[in-house]
């Protein structure tokens, strides 16, 4: 019986090493929103390596969920967060221009 | 694997509180918004991780609403910042 996979340790394996990278990455955002230079790159930093570390804990999570509804319903969190994102990153960084242009004017 | 899922979900939030530092430092406005987007976005996937690890499939119900309301959030700065500088 050697060389016979069982489906939940794999399923397990995976489920890790999705949930190690994508803790790796949200550290990588916070690194970021510390270090960058200016409020833009540090917007840069949020959107794409937090919603990237997201996507990948969603994706650990999809085997150790019950059913096919669950699964979808994981699916369905990522989707809504990558668009609350996508619209909050755009107000911010024109909130940040807008600020700029004023100052500038004076 | 519980206690895997309740370190990952520990380590968040180790995150989140590293972040706490840009809500004070940060000299405009907008970085302590972008700070808001990166707590709801981290306080998802802690939701997530937790609803994993204490098999309650109902977290997942408060992780979907947490998120659309980090839209709400981000949308109440901006439109207090925009109001503040058109004066």
């Amino acid at each position: 019986m050697e060389g016979r996979f069982r489906v939940t340790t794999v399923a397990d394996g995976f489920t890790v090493a999705c949930l190690l990278v994508g803790s790796f990455f949200f550290l990588s955002g916070t690194v970021g929103i510390l270090r960058f230079p200016d409020a833009l790159t540090r917007l840069h930093a949020v959107t794409k390596a937090d919603n990237v570390g997201l996507g990948l804990v969603v994706i650990g999570l999809i085997p150790q969920s019950a059913s096919l509804g669950s699964a979808g319903k994981l699916l369905l969190v990522w989707a809504v967060a990558l668009i609350a994102s996508a619209a909050s990153s755009y107000l911010v960084s024109s909130s940040v221009t807008s600020a700029e242009r004023m100052r500038e004017d004076e | 694997m519980t206690t895997f899922f309740l370190a990952v979900a520990t380590f968040l939030l180790l995150t989140l509180l590293a972040a706490v530092h840009r809500i004070l430092r940060g000299p405009s406005r907008a970085d302590r918004m972008l700070t808001a987007q990166l707590f709801g976005t981290t306080g998802v996937a802690i939701l997530l991780v937790l609803a994993a690890a204490l098999d309650q499939r109902a977290i997942v119900d408060g992780a979907l609403v947490f998120a659309l309301l980090a839209m709400v959030n981000t949308t109440v700065f901006v439109r207090q910042a925009w109001k503040a500088g058109s004066e």
